[in-house]
């Protein structure tokens, strides 16, 4: 493994007496002791004493007028306790909400429904099955309206209005967002010797936590504060929008994210559901819980991607690389809900230049409405670096095919070079660090990539389908700064405050919140590693706002590029303290001392220190303090990222297809991941793993699609196919170590390349299958019936209905 | 009406529905959490337990049908303080992330390694099918259950695993064969 050492971590970490890392290296989990057990403590595994359920009634429409709403019989349900439509709410003024992009959202439709499974009316009784009784029991009167189903025909001349609740409303459109230099790459293209151009869709999909969304919440009538219990990635981002929705006093909003199963995005924004339970809990005086089931998270809650893009190549007809472009429709369903900075209406979509040295680029994004649920940037896509790595990645591989050229070395040839570092992109993004070529020539020498090619010829030969797919990526993770990135204008910084007690054990608490990254064990090495108290005495505290200090949470990949920094910050604001409580101990100064790990020394007689442990005593005693020394050990920060960090990797698909079938079998997944330092290789390794299984789901599974009527056809896991033991192979994996030079520990953040990289490769490794078919492209997701048309020559749209 | 059934041990008799589904019987009439719902649809296998020493995912079964039967949960793997060696496996090779399909997934795994101690991968691959992972990508589950099959006493010491018992023979250095050089 290669190794380049960071300023602070040494590869080797002494082991405590535990036997843990002290600092970075492989170290078993904390927070697996309680799962093991069955002793997690997730959402629906709340209980508080006379808890309400709730549950949602919801549109069968995608596009309907609601005449009237009959209540009557379901509040005569002996167990039911509030029965809540958007009637009641508008008499609160809590009909709409702000949506994460300047847009509102019905939290209960009022005057129309916008897309199938929206919210209709809130019931809450006394046990979860009445709930569900009583959905029956209301009568609503609908009048069904034409709906939007195809993005690209949401700006058509006549199309329905969705958004006709918007004052002058009188079409779909969203916005309209450029990025890159129009001229000069039309200069570009209009001198290359080669251009290709490719339509291509990056479907609707589903993150598809295993535990779906819910919310307990508790209006204490008595003392006015709020607990909730929400399934939250960011519960400090969600106390404020709740005070801001609902006009609580933030001072009074406790939100908890317990244990969470899964997030991968879909439990950033606010839904409706969340919202009815605070509601609810004001009404009934009572705790209420609301937990989705299965088909309201896939059908209602934040969907990813569905991203219609046209690109184009320019190059040179000896494979150099000159130009991109591309046009974008993005569908943004119903309410523009995507949770992205403000300023990046399309994420980071335009860091889409990929890992190439170009001359030109320019993308323009336009946003519409459709009736579908809202959503779009969720599902580990670091704000739309997924599409973008998969629009430059299949339009690398289609260049190779213009060119006959070898999609390895084309790729080699126009990698950024090492010495190009920090590189600006045309698009304005810095990369803050990188080796490119090397990461592509390890993942090529762990595939046998030569071999691979020659046993493709033979198997070709022999009339059999073997594919081999490659993708290069670059990720941009950690927003903000906070002068640049922001969500609903809370800048994105975040804080943290550590806290060594008398007997040198220590609590860091943390802004951001896991939900299976492994946070409890992570962070308390980094601490370990900075102040060199063994972890196992570091305890972690996340997910509960009246415990930790502000932040935006987690996702983008942002907890260990951003809370990560944040953690070294005040452990190294500690060990500073530290210092000069030493040497107040000592009676010398504080520059005669000099830092071993857990342990500050007079130089050059080591024999003279105090250990950490020490001066956590002594910072607590009787000891006399230089003026202006508090006593006590703690520190806290606000860690305000100066650019975002940027990982990379090589990707090599190898697959298999059956000629009669259509149907894919992913041999082997070779990935080179370049993270910088690891802080524990065994997380960074299961975050790559997890990501490379989505890749796999997506490329060949996973899809929601709508019918003419705007039906989902996605809504359970029988319809939507997530990928299991038998479609994953073994992960083959690779390790380069590049550390961002700006970063206190030289990390970047790793939750979710996999996922942005490996899709490309499965769909590159499936097209170079079917070469010999004269088919250059085929939308994912490429289940066997997919396949089996390309082979045809004629592969069809996947987000719409097969009729 | 009533039911009856023995639940890790203990005879239970409760007043249910007869509609009630099994898996809300034991988290919300036993407090028995540790076993989760995932999909009402028999796909995703997080309320995988026991019922008369077969997995069932209990999403699809009627309490009522749990009548007079044996049902053991995750609950039920630690025994006299020691964790049973799918549990352990689970912790060493980093076979859980958010830990959401983890108690379904060792109850397969532990029903599995009892019926075929030495089970090949492509086996263990093929009995946890029915079950979805959203974070591991699986590859670290079927090691974690190649480990207990491994080590059918667990690490052998008595001590139930803690954070930082960490055993080599599973360090990822799992990879070593895998983690390459550059």
């Amino acid at each position: 493994m290669t190794t380049i050492e960071s300023p602070d971590a040494a590869p080797e970490a002494p082991l405590s007496d535990a036997g843990n890392p002290i600092g970075f290296g492989r170290m078993l989990r904390k927070e697996d002791a309680r799962f093991l057990r069955g002793k997690g403590n997730y959402i629906d595994d709340i209980q508080l004493p006379g808890m309400l359920h709730a549950a949602i009634l919801r549109s069968p429409y995608a596009h309907a007028r609601i005449n009237s709403i009959d209540t009557s019989a379901a509040e005569a349900h002996p167990k039911v306790k509030a029965v809540i439509t958007g009637a009641v709410l508008e008499g609160l003024n809590l009909a709409w909400m702000p949506t994460l992009s300047q847009d509102v959202q019905a939290v209960l439709a009022t005057d129309k429904v916008r897309f199938q499974g929206q919210e209709v009316a809130f019931v809450v009784a006394e046990d979860r099955y009445a709930a569900r009784d009583a959905l029956e029991l209301i009568d609503v009167d609908y009048e069904p309206l034409d709906p939007v189903v195809d993005a690209r025909r949401a700006l058509d001349e006549g199309a329905p209005v969705i958004r006709d609740d918007i004052e002058g409303k009188a079409d779909n459109h969203i916005f309209d967002w450029e990025a890159g230099d129009t001229a000069s790459c039309d200069q570009v293209f209009a001198d290359a010797e080669v251009v290709v151009t490719q339509d291509m869709i990056y479907p609707r999909s589903h993150p598809a936590p295993l535990e779906t969304c819910g919310s307990v919440a508790h209006m204490d009538p008595v003392t006015g504060k709020l607990t909730a219990w929400i399934t939250s990635q960011a519960p400090h981002a969600h106390r404020t929008v709740y005070a801001l929705v609902a006009g609580l006093p933030e001072h009074k909003i406790q939100v908890i994210s317990p244990d969470i199963g899964g997030g991968f995005g879909n439990k950033v924004p606010i839904y409706p559901g969340y919202v009815l339970a605070v509601v609810g809990s004001i009404v009934t005086k009572k705790p209420v819980k609301w937990v989705e089931d299965r088909s309201e998270n896939l059908m209602t809650t934040g969907f990813a991607r569905d991203y219609h893009m046209r690109g184009q190549f320019a190059a040179t007809r000896d494979g150099k690389m000159l130009g991109l472009r591309v046009d974008v429709i993005a569908d943004h369903g119903a309410f523009n809900g995507t949770a992205q900075p403000t300023k990046f209406p399309a994420g980071f979509f335009n860091i889409f230049t990929g890992s190439y040295d170009l001359q030109a680029a320019h993308c323009k994004v336009t946003g519409v409405y459709t009736n579908k649920a809202p959503g779009g940037v969720a599902y580990a896509c670091s704000f739309r670096i997924t599409e973008a790595v998969y629009l430059v990645e299949r339009m690398v591989d289609c260049l190779a095919a213009e060119l006959d050229m070898d999609p390895a070395e084309l790729r080699q040839r126009n990698l950024l070079r090492p010495d190009q570092f920090p590189y600006t992109t045309h698009t304005g993004w810095e990369y803050d660090s990188g080796d490119y070529p090397r990461a592509l020539q390890l993942a090529l020498d762990v595939a046998g990539y030569d071999e691979l090619r020659r046993e493709q010829a033979e198997r070709r030969d022999r009339g059999e389908l073997m594919g081999i797919g490659l993708s290069f990526f670059t990720e941009g993770v950690g927003a903000g700064p906070r002068k640049h990135m922001d969500i609903l204008g809370l800048g994105m910084a975040d804080g943290c405050e550590l806290r060594v007690h008398p007997t040198g054990k220590a609590v860091v608490r943390l802004s951001v919140q896991t939900q299976g990254q492994g946070h409890e064990t992570t962070y308390a090495q980094i601490v370990s590693s900075q102040l060199g108290i063994p972890p196992e005495d570091i305890e972690v505290v996340h997910g509960d706002t009246d415990q930790t200090p502000f932040g935006l949470g987690t996702y983008g990949s942002r907890s260990t590029p951003v809370s990560g920094a944040a953690a070294a910050v005040v452990a190294r604001r500690v060990r500073d303290k530290a210092r000069v409580i030493t040497a107040a101990a000592l009676e010398c100064d504080p520059s005669d001392l000099e830092w071993e790990l857990g342990r500050w020394q007079v130089k050059g007689d080591p024999t003279h220190g105090k250990t950490i442990q020490e001066v956590a005593l002594l910072a607590h005693s009787s000891l006399e303090l230089p003026e202006g020394v508090e006593g006590h050990l703690d520190a806290s920060a606000v860690y305000n990222p100066p650019n975002l960090t940027y990982p990379f990797g090589a990707y090599i698909c190898v697959v298999d297809v059956d000629p009669g079938t259509g149907q894919v079998k992913v041999r082997r997944f070779v990935a080179v991941d370049d993270c910088g330092p690891r802080i524990n290789p065994m997380i960074v390794e299961g975050q790559i793993h997890g990501g490379l299984a989505d890749g796999v789901g997506m490329a060949l599974m996973q899809a929601i699609a709508f019918d003419e009527d705007g039906n989902c056809l996605g809504g359970s896991f029988m319809d939507y196919l997530l990928p299991t033991s038998m479609e994953c192979p073994t992960w083959e994996l690779g390790e380069t170590v590049t550390p961002s030079p700006h970063h206190p520990l030289g990390c970047k953040g790793v939750g979710e390349s996999a996922t942005v990289g490996s899709p490309a490769a499965v769909v590159n490794a499936v097209m170079d299958a079917l070469k010999p078919f004269g088919v250059r492209h085929a939308d994912m997701p490429l289940t066997p019936a997919q396949v089996w048309l390309a082979m045809q020559g004629r592969p069809v749209r996947t987000d719409l209905a097969i009729t | 009406m009533q039911v009856t059934m023995t639940v890790n041990g203990e005879e239970v008799t409760r007043d249910i529905e007869p509609r009630l589904l099994l898996i809300h019987f034991v988290r919300d009439h036993l407090g028995l959490t540790g076993t989760h719902w995932g999909c009402d649809t028999s796909n995703c296998g997080t309320c995988v337990l026991w019922m008369d020493g077969e997995p069932v995912k209990s999403c699809t079964v009627l309490a009522a049908m749990a009548g007079g039967r044996t049902i053991r949960t995750v609950e039920d793997l630690e025994r006299g303080g020691e964790l049973d060696p799918i549990q352990q496996g689970f912790m060493q090779c980093h076979g859980l992330q958010c830990g959401f399909c983890t108690p379904g997934m060792m109850m397969t795994a532990r029903w599995l390694l009892d019926n075929d101690p030495d089970p090949a991968d492509a086996d263990i691959r093929e009995a946890i099918s029915g079950q979805f992972c959203r974070c591991t990508g699986y590859e670290n589950v079927v090691r974690a259950i190649r480990w207990a099959a491994e080590h059918p006493d667990g690490q052998g010491s008595g001590e139930a695993v803690e954070p930082g018992a960490a055993d080599d023979s599973a360090a990822p250095g799992d990879t070593a064969s895998e983690e390459v050089s550059a």
